[in-house]
């Protein structure tokens, strides 16, 4: 992947729960480790913004939405395996 | 559906589903403001029956509903239930919300997660349309994406405790454990069952080739419900659940209104034909017409303008018509003109409370007044004979309580020794009007009899009448007796014919009598005549004769006086004369 794109990211979560507590703590580290300055998180709590939830088809929290570049791509869950997430972001491991 | 609901079953506020049978089963539907978990294998009606209840809260009883599909798009529900004429796309707009809840094939998981997006949907949604019924369609689809059965639990819950705080009547639906691979041993599902209040198995099997649906209440909390296993049908509109006799029912009205058998004489046998709402029977041999005879009845409630449907178990529509046309029973018009609606069964294989399910489906959609059922005794052939009893008897009671007049006739196996005709399906004992129809081989002839054995509340003529078949109709002909023998046919013709011979020559010999007798009373008018003028004249000498004597005696004494007088009386016959 191009290294000078800037990644997107969306993730849904809700409220307080433990497991998208975890997730936010696991992306920031990923993003912090694999994506240094070239991202962006935006948080959204389907309780806060429930419409916004449906309009993106967002179920399950927490959801992790690569919202560009194109196509999107997304992962539900604590995102606690992180080579499993660096796969299906299509990000190299460390050593890159 | 019946609004006043056997005490037995009242208890927890219910949420009616529209399913035709389930209500009544359940004492008025599924408990109100709580969860009911419909459980089935694959194809077994589970999606049919949450939305038939969600459509039915929407159109009926002013409660929008939410239907969460797990397992297809909200678009291919839509068109699956086209056919249904449920109108889905218009109840889509503000009373029914579908949200498309399938997993993404390309989704990607990793570590645990939780429902609470769904949820956050859901309570926006259902506040803002007012929901009051919701459906989670196929939630082990979206349960097996948990790795952890603690997780699984720890949802079912979150989902539970949701439902109650917002007081919304819950529908879930899952696969039966065993069909499903994806949940790992029945700790979820056997979990649910704990937690729900309402517990309903949906089972779909197929037995010696026919297709055989059944529904069991499991579960209820607070409330009485039958534990029986019912037949049911997946119909035009919905599920049609198969019930049986419910105590306490409610009594259907009585009328005596008469409708015409089609044939006149049996009419006046009946005292004016059968009661609105009866149920009858007719029983006899083969070719004893009885198709014939409930086929005049069909063509003479069309002939009144009564929506009537025919069911035959015997041959095809077409085959029904054409024989009856043959006597004079022509039906092709009330077809044509939608009055009648012909059904042939004969190919169906299938239970007797299915075919009961289905004939009181086509019956309600045809709107049917008047049913016949050619014969009825088919309902105890394509399968167990044990249940086909309790069939006859829901078929009575559902005709009888839907006002519908009931015509069904039952073959007699010949070879069956039942003098007085009992049937295999006991409706003889229901049934409000039987006829028999019977041979009687005289002389070389086989010809039909028919006798009303019993009929309710009716005066009814306890003679039995020759029933006969012609291009013009069937007509019923007294039959004769004559020295205890019944007399049919030619032997009934001739003894008719011996009959009018007789008559005849008494007739004659009659009149040959008033003749005679006339002419004497002339004779003897005529000497009275002759005999009154004599007496007038014996009369009138009689008084002439007396006068003459009494004038005589006058002359006679004046006779006297004049003489003594001449002769100068002497003294002592003077004396009164001179004082």
């Amino acid at each position: 992947m191009n290294r000078r794109v800037r990644i997107k990211f969306r993730l849904y979560v809700a409220n307080h729960a433990q497991n998208s507590t975890k997730a936010i703590a696991n992306l920031t580290a990923l993003c912090r480790e694999y994506l240094p300055n070239r991202h962006e998180i935006e948080i959204v709590d389907v309780y806060k913004d429930p419409m916004r939830a449906l309009a993106d088809g967002v179920l399950m929290t927490p959801t992790l939405i690569r919202v560009s570049p194109l196509p999107s791509r997304r992962i539900v869950g604590t995102l606690s395996q992180t080579q499993l997430v660096l796969d299906a972001l299509g990000l190299e491991p460390a050593a890159a | 559906m019946r609004s006043s609901a056997p005490a037995l079953l009242e208890g927890v506020a219910k949420a009616p589903t529209g399913i035709t049978g389930f209500d009544e089963i359940t004492g008025g539907g599924l408990p109100r403001g709580r969860t009911t978990l419909v459980m089935g294998g694959p194809g077994s009606g589970k999606t049919i029956f949450a939305l038939q209840f969600l459509v039915h809260g929407a159109t009926s009883c002013k409660e929008p509903g939410i239907f969460v599909a797990f397992e297809e798009t909200p678009k291919r529900i839509v068109s699956n239930f086209e056919g249904f004429g449920w109108k889905l796309p218009a109840l889509q707009r503000k009373t029914l919300f579908l949200l498309d809840a399938q997993p993404t094939p390309n989704l990607i998981q990793s570590g645990s997660f939780d429902l609470g997006g769904m949820l956050a949907v859901l309570g926006a949604k259902a506040k803002e349309m007012g929901a009051r019924r919701i459906v989670f369609d196929a939630l082990d689809v979206v349960l097996a994406l948990l790795p952890d059965p603690a997780d699984r639990r720890r949802e079912i819950h979150a989902l539970h405790q949701w439902l109650i705080e917002r007081n919304l009547t819950g529908l879930i639906t899952t696969m039966t454990d065993r069909e499903h691979p994806g949940l790992s041993g029945r700790d979820p599902l056997d979990f649910m069952q704990y937690m729900v209040d309402c517990v309903v198995m949906l089972n779909h099997r197929v037995e010696a080739g026919v297709s055989q649906r059944s529904l069991r209440v499991q579960k209820y909390r607070g409330s009485g419900f039958s534990e029986d296993e019912s037949p049911f049908v997946i119909g035009k509109s919905g599920i049609d659940v198969a019930i049986a006799r419910i105590l306490g029912r409610v009594d259907s009205d009585v009328t005596v209104e008469r409708v015409s058998t089609g044939v006149k004489r049996l009419d006046t046998m009946l005292a004016g034909g059968y009661y609105r709402g009866a149920s009858v029977l007719i029983t006899g041999f083969p070719g004893t017409a009885k198709t014939t005879l409930s086929g005049a009845f069909a063509e003479a409630a069309c002939r009144r303008g009564e929506r009537t449907m025919f069911v035959s178990f015997d041959s095809d529509g077409s085959e029904v018509i054409r024989n009856l046309t043959s006597v004079g029973i022509m039906l092709n018009r009330y077809v044509k003109s939608g009055h009648l609606r012909l059904v042939s069964a004969h190919h169906h294989r299938e239970r007797a409370e299915t075919l009961l399910v289905r004939i009181k489906t086509l019956a309600k959609e045809h709107r049917a007044r008047c049913l016949v059922l050619d014969p009825v005794s088919s309902l105890s052939k394509g399968g167990n004979e044990l249940t086909a009893h309790g069939v006859a008897e829901r078929l009575i009671d559902w005709s009888k309580a839907a006002g519908i007049t009931l015509v069904c006739t039952s073959l007699l196996d010949e070879m069956a020794s039942q003098p007085n005709g009992g049937t295999p399906l006991k409706i003889s004992t229901l049934a409000d009007t039987w006829i028999h129809l019977n041979y009687l081989v005289q002389a070389g002839e086989r010809n039909r009899g028919m006798a009303i054995i019993k009929s309710r509340g009716t005066a009814h003529s306890n003679q039995v009448r020759e029933l006969i078949l012609s291009d013009e109709g069937v007509t019923l002909a007294d039959i004769y007796t004559a020295g205890g023998e019944v007399l049919m046919g030619t032997m009934r013709w001739e003894k008719e014919s011996a009959g009018r011979v007789a008559k005849e020559l008494a007739e004659v010999a009659g009149k040959l009598k008033r003749v005679t007798l006339d002419a004497e009373e002339a004779v003897l008018e005529v000497r009275v005549k002759s005999l009154q003028t004599e007496l007038m004249a014996k009369q009138v000498e009689k008084t002439l004769l007396t006068r003459t004597t009494q004038s005589r005696e006058r002359e006679l004494s004046r006779g006297r006086t004049r003489i003594r007088e001449l002769r100068g009386a002497d003294a002592a016959n003077s004396k009164p004369k001179s004082p």
